[in-house]
């Protein structure tokens, strides 16, 4: 660690000083197995001299023995960490890599370029501001590139950079370079980023790494590191309307009342008026409480403790905003969903949602489409499986407070919970509420107000909605089942029907007695939920028991 | 008017959140608290997450009778000033094998007393949840652990089978038995300590700072000579050299490095222009590749 040696020994005071007002960048970097990434991000390590003497020999010793550069430094196995992953010369899972120059420091999430591990990149990607995307200058763009960048695209990253790598391989070669170029530039026009940068690179020669390299005179950009230090990623947080997740109520005494949280987005002085999003309560803040004394403003990423002039109920769970401008507060968000684990989406089935606010029962009751990540197509699709996105509408037991992703990625992302195993499922991004009237998909004839309406269950199959909503429903019904819906089950799937109360029973107890289907009861917050299916259907694809006793 | 936080800002806030999430949903947390610089940013931040009140959970040690005597102090000392309880657990059953880092080997002697005593703890008080102050920047295999680290009831760390974490939302959901350990530095690195330490003036052990201590070489590093338990081997002499400890652990473990870093800029300064990784000077992480992979595994932190 040897950078701005001269002023570390000369003034250490000065050095610390300066220091002090470094900016932050997180960044992902993305490619296939031979792409030559870990290599790349060894590079940088090395390059900005974040590797010790005693872990230089070391990497010597590794390079000799399992290294795959012949015996010479092999910067890849600066970091792969496990010894599984060494074995199989694969990197398996997310991991973070730091480094920093004199203006900024690093935050790099490694990511694997495997087809199976698009939820490691998601996972990475949450986080990052700006994404390395690497292509083989010998091979182009591949399914795995466009892959990468929709992904990168989907979790709101806005900066890409091109890294074209292995340019000594192909001898330079600026035309060649100059097509990648602009197939990538025609293929990402969709995807919304702000800039693409590409770069010739060789992360093996370290050209255009650090220093400009001589073999790429026809160059003029800036190299890897030099835009990594000044790309300007600062989102406009600060200019959104003000939101505080409560994560903690803070009650040390009777006197002191404190709600703790991370502001999400915009500004809030002592004195502003704020809403709280449940309740519609407002009042306005009295301090800006941190253990090195008041503030006399607070602004977003920080975490701060804020009392209020009045006695309001505010627990955990609520999102204290400007009352101008208060966020989306549903129970039914409409999200885009990144499946993460091996046992695929139940539609109906209760999860966990756990959102910037806390966690909330709830289910995802219709996959409308899912997003073919080579393609970019949509194709139709009952469940979504391990790596499959999709566009979801979810169902949760109560309101909760939420933004656009687009907008707010803290206030607009949540992640699925399975309720038994506990295992993280599912990663989502709210795009909006849908206008609440939308929901029931039902045909009904009401001729005679005083004879019990015929409401057909029907058009699930076709658009996947599988719940029905009857809490509205006022009068005596009789529930039919069209064919279609009568195939749906028989093939495994399941329909949620929400009831107000009990009295509504008796037409889903009929319809299934009459149609050989079996239910399942569940009370819930604000009525009963029926999952009504097939007895002795296996579900479509290899669902595991999630408990409902089929 | 824009403001952009810091990277030492960011950091933070980013652990501070950390923090008060565990407090939120855990029942029974606990920080484990080594005593080293690392012990005491955590320390520092839990009291910033929580102030005005004290931080709403215990400090653990857990002791292996080999800690610097100076630690030991420190350690008192800093849970008078926080306000919180501190609870000192010490595997009783190795004291009575007598296992020591001189008779038993570095390897042994930690798993039992360190790795064991921890377990130990964390099933007497059944702790469900265990702030850590590791780093990811520490060490190969911690660069893939989770910030919420689940561990199953024997308490394994199971690495191809982590939860994926995204954005700041974190899975605290746990069977009975099961627990999670939280790493709130995760994301800080050696010199992020380091400035923050010296930015925030928070206390630390004086053993990091350079003072003329007796010391013996021994196997290439320099050991402390702490108390008179350290028997010399034949030929070593216990010297008075002006040395600091860039870690800290269990005296016979631990070397020391000449220095005359008697300040803290001049800590920062000797360690900015060092040629060696501060866990060096620690034993356990050289015994076989891929130690400390093992070691996380069977439940070290």
């Amino acid at each position: 660690m040897a950078h701005q040696s001269e002023l570390i020994e000369k003034d250490i005071l000065a050095y610390l000083k300066s220091q002090e007002e470094k900016s932050l960048l997180r960044f992902i970097t993305c490619g296939s197995v031979d792409d030559g990434k870990s290599t790349l991000i060894g590079r940088l390590l090395w390059d900005s001299k974040m590797v010790f003497e005693d872990q230089l020999a070391a990497l010597e010793a590794d390079s000799k023995k399992v290294g795959t550069q012949g015996g010479a430094i092999d910067y890849a196995l600066l970091l792969d960490g496990l010894q599984a992953e060494r074995e199989q010369g694969i990197t398996i899972d997310v991991a973070y890599r730091f480094f920093s120059t004199d203006r900024r420091k690093f935050i790099v999430a490694d990511t694997p370029g495997h087809e199976q591990y698009t939820r490691n990149m998601v996972t990475g990607a949450s986080t990052a501001k700006v994404a390395v995307i690497l292509v083989d200058a010998r091979k182009g763009l591949l399914t795995q590139t466009r892959r990468h960048s929709f992904l990168v695209s989907l979790v709101g990253i806005k900066h890409i950079v091109l890294a074209i790598n292995k340019m000594d391989l192909i001898g330079y070669d600026e035309e060649k370079f100059r097509a990648i170029e602009a197939d990538y530039r025609e293929f990402a026009a969709p995807l919304g980023f702000a800039s693409i940068t590409a770069l010739p690179i060789s992360a093996l020669n370290g050209d255009n790494i650090i220093e400009k390299s001589s073999e790429t005179a026809w160059y003029q950009g800036p190299t890897l590191m030099h835009f990594l230090e000044t790309v300007q990623v600062e989102d406009d947080r600060d200019q959104q309307p003000f939101r505080l997740p409560v994560q903690w109520v803070n009650r040390p005494n009777l006197d002191f009342r404190g709600f703790c949280g991370t502001v999400a987005s915009g500004t809030v002085r002592p004195g502003d008026e704020i809403r709280v999003a449940s309740s519609g309560q407002t009042s306005k803040v009295a301090r800006i409480v941190t253990f090195n004394g008041d503030l006399n403003e607070a602004v977003a990423g920080q975490a701060v403790t804020l009392t209020l002039e009045d006695e309001i109920d505010i627990s955990r769970g609520d999102m204290l905003t400007r009352p101008e401008a208060p966020p989306l507060y549903t129970r039914h968000p409409e999200a885009h969903l990144v499946w993460m684990h091996d046992e695929p989406l139940q539609p109906g089935q209760l999860y966990l949602v756990k959102t910037a606010t806390g966690v909330t029962p709830g289910r995802v009751t219709a996959v409308q489409y899912a997003v073919d990540v080579n393609t970019l197509e949509q194709k139709q699709v009952s469940t979504l499986g391990l790596n499959e996105i999709g566009l979801a509408r979810i169902e949760l037991d109560r309101p909760v407070s939420f933004d656009p992703y687009g907008a707010n990625r803290d206030t607009g992302s949540f992640i699925l919970i399975d309720r038994f195993t506990n295992a993280t499922v599912a990663a989502g991004m709210v795009l909006s509420a849908p206008d609440e009237s939308q929901r029931a998909h039902l045909s009904a004839s009401d001729s005679n107000p005083w004879a019990p309406r015929h409401i057909t269950l029907d058009a699930v199959a076709a658009t996947n909605l599988n719940v029905v909503d009857l809490t509205e429903e006022k009068g005596l019904f009789i529930l039919d089942l069209a064919q279609s819906i009568h195939d749906y089950l028989g093939k495994g799937n399941r329909i949620l029907i929400r009831l107000r109360d009990l009295s509504q029973l008796e037409p889903v107890a009929q319809l299934a007695y009459e149609h050989e289907l079996a239910f399942e009861f569940d009370r819930n917050g604000d009525g009963v939920s029926i999952l009504l299916f097939k007895r002795g259907t296996s579900p479509v694809k290899g669902y595991g028991d999630d408990g409902t006793g089929i | 008017m824009k403001k952009n936080l810091t990277h030492l800002q960011q950091l933070e806030a980013e652990s501070i959140h950390i923090i008060r999430e565990v407090v939120a949903e855990f029942d029974n947390p606990v920080m484990l608290y080594s005593i080293g610089k690392d012990s005491a940013v955590m320390l520092h931040l839990a009291r910033k997450a929580f102030y005005p009140a004290p931080p709403p959970f215990p400090l653990l040690h857990v002791d292996t009778t080999w800690k610097f005597r100076d630690m030991i102090e420190f350690r008192g000392r800093m849970a008078k000033e926080s306000g919180m309880e501190l609870l000192v657990h010490v595997n009783e059953d190795g004291v009575k094998k007598g296992v020591s880092p001189f008779t038993h080997g570095s390897a042994l002697y930690t798993d039992v007393m360190k790795t064991e005593g921890l377990k130990q703890a964390l099933d007497k008080y059944k702790f469900d949840a265990a702030f850590g102050g590791a780093r990811r920047d520490e060490e190969k295999s911690r660069a893939k652990e989770r910030i919420f680290s689940f561990r199953s009831a024997n308490h394994r760390w199971d690495p191809k089978n982590q939860r994926p974490e995204l954005w700041s939302l974190y899975n605290t959901r746990i069977k009975p038995g099961e627990s999670i350990r939280v790493f709130p530095l995760s994301n800080w690195t050696e010199l992020d300590i380091w400035q923050y330490i010296h930015l925030e003036e928070i206390p630390i052990v004086p053993l990091y700072y350079a003072a003329v201590r007796p010391v013996v070489e021994r196997d290439g590093m320099l050991i402390m000579v702490d108390d008179d338990r350290l028997e010399l081997k034949p030929g070593e002499k216990v010297e008075y050299k002006s040395v600091r400890f860039r870690t800290l652990g269990c005296y016979p473990l631990t070397g020391a490095v000449e220095s005359e870093a008697d300040t803290l800029p001049e800590i920062i300064q000797e360690m900015l222009l060092t040629r060696t990784s501060e866990r060096q000077g620690r034993l356990i992480d050289h015994d076989q590749a891929g130690s400390m992979e093992k070691k996380k595994q069977e439940g070290y932190f």
